[in-house]
């Protein structure tokens, strides 16, 4: 009975409750809807942020599949010290530069040592660095590929940390800065590169030639005729598999660039899946029709070739356009792969052609195929965005790389090279039981 | 005694195997090799460049037996590894001088 009575006061204490309160509507719910929308916004970013962290392990997959088994270690080394060091330099100094305060739009002055942040303030700033510094990250580890079985572990630390901390973040201001705090000259051009074909993809491609011009070829690469002679990767299966990562990973890098929760991601998804299918399956059919059998080499390169060049234009170009865009680069890649193949500039993974001429050719794509219309002005804005990304980074990081030759030294000994950089410079093998050659 | 090494394609390692055991013979050894005889090698392409393998990967059987044995030991083989196309494989037939079973220290026909 006294139970009964308790249940009662209750119930009586919860309407009068209810009745106080008015109807809820959107605009009464205004704050507690815009909060979800935030909440919503942190987790995409977020989870994007980790999708393009898992990018690294793509990139040291096909790294190490296409190339031989006595450098395995070296190339898991490399990868894991540029996210690792490149985080560190990323947040005293790189953050700062691409996204800080600035008054001429050539880099920024504040945020470093991730500054922005205070204890109890707004934690959107770590969210938007979380997402940017895998970014760098992805920038940087572009150019371990193509400078691989050669470079002199040291010299190769000190690249890393130069492009996360400036060669990257001061192009990256040029286009992005105004992501955060920044205003940079290029955006305010209205370059349009929405993940960064140019911004990420080219400056690491055309660091990469530099890297791979100032190292010279690998020391078998070219016949004492000049004829090329292949050296063959140790694990096309490991190579497939960081393609598969790495497609995957794209999935956070162009959907997860809006670093906002809406539908605009759907169409994103789509077109960089498009553009990579058709990359790959255009790369699979020009290398049937000029070798004679699918070759998987360039079928894997054919994939990245075309999520390289949708990255640019994944937000403002139509599903079709897309796959134009991708079957292009799937054509280019193979051309460009032996072209530099020919002229003696040796990168074992493709990393230049995929990276640097794929990320041109996306960003130039994203202007001919705006979904709004094209102009010459639109296009030539692109142009020059191209332009600027390598006048800036070429020049730059080819004189990094031949300071760091002439004082520690890039390139590891001819022994050191034939032995293997796994035991010359890591003391160690990645296979024991093997033998290797 | 006589040793009985034979060169053989990969595939045909199972079939060769059977064959010799139904004469009777009790062990072999067998090692992945690579190499090439009149077969050359052939052609493959890695990105894009199209190189020659030389050396082709093959499987080496070596077997030792009493000398009575030898020749059904060669028909065995030649038969069971035979595909008609080039790059078969050769059959060589070696003196063996001694045999011990390390177990038992059996000597020569009692140790195979």
């Amino acid at each position: 009975m006294k139970k009964m009575l308790l249940i009662l006061i209750f119930m009586a204490c919860i309407s009068t409750a209810f009745a106080a309160d008015p109807e809820p509507t959107a605009v009464s719910n205004k704050e507690a809807i815009e909060l979800v929308q935030t909440h919503a916004n942190y987790l995409w970013t977020l989870v994007a942020a980790a999708l393009v962290f898992f990018m690294q392990a793509g990139f040291a997959m096909v790294e190490a599949g296409f190339t031989r088994a006595k450098n395995a270690i070296n190339i898991m080394m490399k990868n894991l010290m540029d996210f690792s060091l490149g985080s560190l330099a990323y947040w005293a100094v790189g953050f700062g530069l691409m996204f800080g305060v600035t008054t001429t739009g050539w880099f920024g002055t504040s945020g470093f040592f991730l500054s922005d942040f205070t204890p109890g303030g707004d934690p959107w700033v770590l969210a938007f660095w979380m997402f940017q510094v895998v970014f760098a990250a992805t920038a940087a580890t572009i150019v371990s590929g193509a400078m691989a079985e050669r470079t002199k572990f040291s010299g190769y630390l000190i690249y890393s940390v130069i492009i996360s901390a400036l060669v990257y973040p001061i192009f990256g201001s040029w286009a992005w800065g105004s992501l955060f705090n920044g205003k940079g000259w290029l955006e305010g051009l209205g370059f349009i590169d929405f993940a960064g074909s140019t911004v990420v993809h080219s400056v690491g491609g055309w660091s990469a030639l530099a890297g791979a011009i100032v190292l010279g070829p690998r020391i078998g690469k070219y016949g004492k005729d000049g004829k090329i002679k292949p050296i063959l990767g140790h694990n096309i299966t490991l190579a497939a598999l960081g393609v598969f990562i790495l497609w995957l990973g794209w999935f956070g890098f162009n959907p997860g660039s809006t670093t906002t929760a809406d539908k605009s991601i759907a169409m994103i998804f789509v077109n960089t899946n498009l553009a990579a299918a058709a990359g790959c399956t255009i790369a699979m059919f020009v290398s049937w029709i000029k070798f004679g059998k699918p070759e998987v080499g360039m079928s894997l390169n054919g994939a990245l070739a075309g999520l390289v060049a949708i990255t640019a234009g994944c937000a403002n170009v139509t599903p079709s356009s897309s796959i134009i865009i991708g079957a292009i680069a799937g054509v280019l890649v193979v051309f460009s792969v032996l072209f530099f193949d020919k002229i003696k500039i040796d990168d074992p993974v493709g990393a230049i052609s995929v990276h640097g001429v794929c990320g041109a050719w996306g960003t130039l794509a994203a202007g001919i195929f705006n979904m709004e219309g094209a102009t010459l002005a639109i296009v030539g804005v692109q142009a020059l965005g191209i332009v600027s990304c390598f006048l800036w980074t070429f020049p730059t990081t080819f004189l990094l790389f031949k300071l760091i030759s002439k004082t520690i030294g890039l390139r590891v000994s001819p022994e050191e090279e034939l032995e293997g950089l796994d035991h010359a410079e890591h003391g160690g093998m990645a296979y024991p039981d093997f033998v290797q050659q | 005694m006589k040793k009985i090494e034979a060169i053989i394609k990969p595939f045909k390692i199972d079939d060769v195997k059977d064959a010799i055991n139904e004469l009777g013979v009790k062990g072999m050894t067998v090692t992945e090799v690579k190499g090439y005889g009149r077969q050359r090698g052939h052609k493959e392409i890695y990105r894009g460049v199209e190189y020659e393998t030389n050396f082709i990967p093959k499987i080496k059987i070596e077997t030792v037996v009493d000398a009575s044995m030898v020749e059904a030991v060669i028909e065995a083989i030649k038969k069971s590894a035979f595909t008609g196309t080039v790059g078969d494989g050769k059959i060589f037939v070696l003196t063996v001088e001694s045999a011990t079973r390390i177990r038992t220290g059996e000597k020569d026909k009692d140790a195979l």
